[in-house]
């Protein structure tokens, strides 16, 4: 079995512009959201109390809110978690009132109304943890922007680091696009998936860098353009083969891994989906505008053709 | 070309043993325990407490499948929970006679069920983190502030009493924020307090100022002490933790530093979170003043003057009032030990006092002036303070003493607690709790369990499909990047968590990447007409620089988010870490060795199975140019290819 049968190089790069357009404009709608609607940040980021609340049968979740209402809670959040039996409560913080006070006021409140309620779980995060929250992720994400930046410029060429750096941290401004547009539950976990697909679709940029490399080796008549070229066409069916196992795996957490995984999933969809654009299109053609050339990649070429261990050379015979 | 040496061999055979015996004790899951461990420092537990429990099961009727001993507890382990809580009833009867002050702790556990031998080796299943198996988790900020005031405070009173020992006149002193301000009338007044600080007092530096026709000084404590008591003070926090979390019974609590003045607390298996909370929350500090026996003060006492100045009226636990003078004579700092306990004379309940060697000092100094008065112990929650107890001073005290008189055996009990609960070095706020029931942690090890289970089987499906026997092959090394990544993670006895497994079957995920680059190279190294054994090692070679820098990026953001992140995203971060680094020995080195075992001794290889290796419809020699692209490029390209092979 073969998906993909290309029977000739695939001039991606002469659609570059048209590429880079649809990238720009997602990113824009991107930035516009999270400025314009912002983050639904988790009890983790904005403190608070999370109660999970489990029912005998399906409940009401209007009901719900409404008894908790009545206890003079402003800004109370109630949603199903998982089955129609499950339900999940967020309280602000409240002045004056521990988490343990709230939580059994509002259980109490709850029983009244249905005496099978039981407390499945119950989270308290208090106002000065989130900050922090905030500064590490914000520090997290700056390390691994440097230390990928660093890492490929002395693997490759700074135009190369820069070039993958700025179209995988544009997927992670789409990420978070998407969370602020939907208003998607952005949490600890989530966080992690978005700093595990910077990681993970630099791959993808590093292996079409890779064949560039290669193929400004091999094929030496060939413009920068022809060789990005065939070097994506060359890797795409890999790429997008890999990046579907790995979206195998996603989705199985997505059905399977219950509410706790669930955004966590969907971060890594999204992530995986545009990694493989941003990576293949965007990232190629920021450094061929950046204005990437054969000498870059190829220091010493003459030692590198006499190199008898070659790999390359003796694949040909 | 395909081959390996026998070493090579032989290094993937030791790999997969020890990664087999050390994955192993977590597929036999666990089974109810009883553990036994001190409830004080004194009780020692050693063999003969095994000897103990043991006889306690055998006269109860109850054979445990394993009686273990190890450096802080004795382990009996039952088939069933019935037997459990049987086990549990009779310990606690055979060696807590005396609830009230228990030599033991008897606590309820889960052990792992896997045999002895592999417990011998030192194989044991992974720690499962709260969120797996239920329990609590607090967060506990240190109010290091509040500690350093009161630090503050207390060297201020230790100045104004040496400058009095000196004879130091005409000098005040107060207390600013965590500097101290002493003020003199004259020079000689001033260096002499100098000298005093230098001889007593080597945590506090002073810089010479005037104020008026006043010389001040202001006293500020050195950087370093400042960080040595911040650090003295959390340790004692957590001692302190640890001798509260004891009488909850738990048996496997964590307490643990986290950041400068954090305290992490973590208790599987807790159920009865409200009173977790409360000898947790219980976060109270505890002074000791003199009672304002003064005219005033006993009017005021009484409701029919004014609280004098330099007095403060506060309620006992009855709600009446008792004014207390400001002054601090000991905190609970000083105070090491309370106990209860029988008066041998009067068989009167009592509560025996221990202090350290400063607070015995004063206590005499105190006692010796202020004989047959009141002394009161307050304790301050929150803010607000509450007078325990306000016994007269009946005599001589010392390091120890007593507080005995007209009390109930709970009632001394309570108040060993409560003083006990005083000996905080600095007051606690929880910032952060998350409870996770016992059938929440259930539904997380199914839930996570299964993603992982059913993407590992789709991917498997869907590459022994598409690359047939190199599926397999890939499929193969896959597993056994799991098989690794569970010993490993056993081997480290880290704590798995459920975005622990999440990063598992993420890490399968990006595990396969390795293996569809080999695959994909080796097809195309067929489709451009290399012979299957060369198409193999090319293959090989080529993918392997690309798998390393791939790698190496996503561990970088694997070590950023082990670096700073917490909680749960370092739980996933670990796991992430070690599946890449597992990820490159199973998807390279072991599959390489399968292929070589499976191709490498057959010579005339005409075929390899790697699914459909589709070729453009054109002859071999030209496939190179497909690849290569667009018209103009076809003439020069076969040239230089064939080139490269010359200068070869």
């Amino acid at each position: 079995m073969e998906f993909f049968r290309i029977h000739r190089t695939i001039p991606f790069m002469r659609h570059a512009l048209v590429l880079n357009a649809v990238s720009f404009v997602t990113f824009a709608f991107a930035v516009f959201f999270l400025l314009h609607r912002g983050l639904h940040l988790s009890v983790e980021f904005t403190g608070g109390t999370v109660m999970e609340v489990a029912y005998q049968q399906s409940v009401d979740v209007g009901k719900v809110r409404d008894a908790i209402g009545a206890l003079g809670y402003q800004d109370v959040q109630v949603q199903n978690f998982g089955t129609s039996r499950d339900v999940q409560i967020r309280l602000p913080v409240q002045k004056g009132q521990t988490s343990a006070q709230q939580s059994e006021q509002v259980m109490n409140a709850l029983k009244a109304m249905d005496p099978t309620a039981t407390l499945r779980g119950n989270e308290f995060v208090g106002p000065q943890v989130g900050e922090e929250l905030t500064t590490n992720g914000l520090k997290a994400l700056g390390m691994v922007v440097v230390g990928i930046m660093i890492y490929l410029a002395f693997r490759f060429e700074w135009k190369f680091a820069l070039a993958t750096v700025l179209a995988n941290l544009h997927d992670v401004v789409i990420i978070l696009g998407f969370f602020a547009f939907f208003q998607w539950e952005f949490s600890l976990a989530v966080l992690a998936a978005v700093l595990a697909v910077l990681g993970y679709s630099v791959n993808e940029s590093v292996v079409i860098f890779d064949r560039v490399r290669e193929n400004f080796r091999r094929f030496r008549k060939l413009t920068t353009r022809e060789v990005i070229d065939s070097a994506i066409t060359s890797t795409i069916s890999r790429t997008i083969i890999t990046h579907g196992s790995t979206q195998l795996v996603v989705l199985s957490m997505f059905f399977f891994g219950g509410p706790t995984l669930h955004y966590f999933a969907l971060a890594l969809t999204i992530g995986i989906c545009f990694g493989i654009y941003s990576s293949a299109f965007v990232a190629a053609s920021i450094a061929m505008w950046l204005g990437v050339k054969r000498e870059d990649l190829i220091k010493a070429p003459v030692k590198r053709e006499g190199d008898p261990d070659d790999p390359n050379a003796g694949a040909a015979v | 070309m395909n081959r390996y040496p026998v070493w090579k061999y032989a290094i993937i055979v030791i790999v997969l043993l020890v990664g087999l015996i050390y994955a192993l004790p977590n597929f036999f899951g666990e089974a109810p325990a009883v553990q036994v461990s001190a409830a004080k420092s004194v009780v020692k537990i050693d063999a003969g407490t095994q000897a103990r429990v043991a006889d306690a099961l055998k006269a109860a009727g109850l054979s445990p499948d394993l009686l273990t001993l190890d450096a802080t507890s004795v382990r009996a382990r039952f088939t069933n929970t019935d037997d459990q809580l049987k086990a549990r009833d009779a310990l606690q009867r055979a060696l807590v006679p005396d609830p009230s002050d228990p030599p033991y702790v008897v606590a309820l556990n889960l052990l792992p069920r896997s045999p002895a031998w592999l417990s011998a080796l030192h194989a044991f299943p992974m720690y499962l983190g709260l969120d797996l198996r239920g329990g609590v988790d607090f967060l506990l900020q240190v109010d290091m502030q509040g500690a350093m005031d009161k630090k503050a405070e207390s060297f201020a009173s230790d100045l104004r009493s040496g400058l009095r020992d000196k004879s130091i006149r005409g000098s005040s002193v107060t207390r600013v924020g965590q500097t101290i301000e002493m003020r003199f009338r004259d020079s000689a007044g001033a260096d002499a307090a100098k000298a005093l600080l230098q001889d007593q007092f080597a945590d506090l530096s002073a810089v010479q100022g005037t104020d008026g026709s006043d010389i001040k000084l202001t006293v500020s404590i050195r950087p370093e002490a400042v960080r040595r008591l911040q650090d003295a003070a959390l340790k004692q926090n957590i001692t302190t933790l640890h001798n509260r979390i004891n009488e909850l019974g738990v048996s496997e609590p964590v307490i643990q530093q986290q950041g400068l003045d954090r305290i992490v607390v973590q208790l599987p298996g807790v159920q009865d979170t409200a009173k977790a909370k409360d000898i947790l929350g219980r976060t109270a500090t505890l002074e000791m003043r003199l009672v304002d026996e003064s005219a005033e003060g006993r009017a005021a006492e009484l409701g029919t003057g004014p609280v004098p100045f330099g007095s403060e009226k506060f309620l006992d636990r009855n709600g009446r009032p008792v004014i207390v003078k400001k002054q601090v004579l000991v905190t609970g700092e000083n105070l090491t030990d309370a106990q209860p306990g029988f008066d041998s004379q009067t068989q009167q309940p009592k509560v025996d006092l221990t202090m350290d060697a400063k607070g015995g000092r004063i206590m005499r100094d105190v006692s010796r002036d202020n004989f047959h008065k009141r002394m009161a112990m307050l304790i301050f929650e929150k803010g607000k303070g509450e007078v325990l107890t306000a016994p007269s001073i009946n005599g001589e005290l010392g390091n120890r003493f007593q507080i005995s008189g007209s009390m109930t055996v709970v009632e001394a009990n309570d108040l060993a607690l409560l003083l006990r609960a005083g000996s905080l070095a600095a007051p606690m706020e929880i910032i952060q709790e998350r409870t996770i029931g016992p059938s929440l942690g259930a539904d997380n090890i199914k839930k996570g369990f299964d993603s992982v289970m059913y993407g590992f089987a789709a991917i498997m499906v869907f590459m022994c499909i598409y690359y047939a026997l190199f599926g397999v092959f890939s499929s193969i090394a896959l597993a056994v990047n799991l098989l690794l990544l569970v010993a490993i993670l056993s081997m480290l006895q880290a704590t798995l968590t459920l975005p622990g497994i999440a990063a598992m079957a993420l890490a399968i995920g990006v595990a396969i990447d390795s293996n569809v680059l080999i695959n994909e190279r080796i097809r195309e190294e067929l489709r451009n007409g290399a012979s299957p054994q060369a198409a193999i090692h090319a293959g090989y070679e080529r993918a392997w620089g690309t798998i390393l820098d791939s790698n190496v990026t996503t561990l970088i953001a694997g070590v950023a988010l082990l670096a700073f992140g917490s909680g749960p995203i370092r739980g996933f971060a670990v796991v992430h870490c070690i599946g890449i680094v597992t990820s490159m020995f199973s998807a390279v080195f072991f599959s390489r060795g399968l292929v070589n075992f499976w191709y490498g001794s057959k010579k005339k290889l005409k075929s390899v199975s790697i699914g459909t290796v589709w070729r453009p419809e054109t002859d071999n020699t030209a496939a190179e140019v497909a690849v290569a692209g667009t018209a103009p490029a076809k003439a020069g390209k076969p040239a230089k290819a064939s080139k490269a092979v010359a200068a070869k």
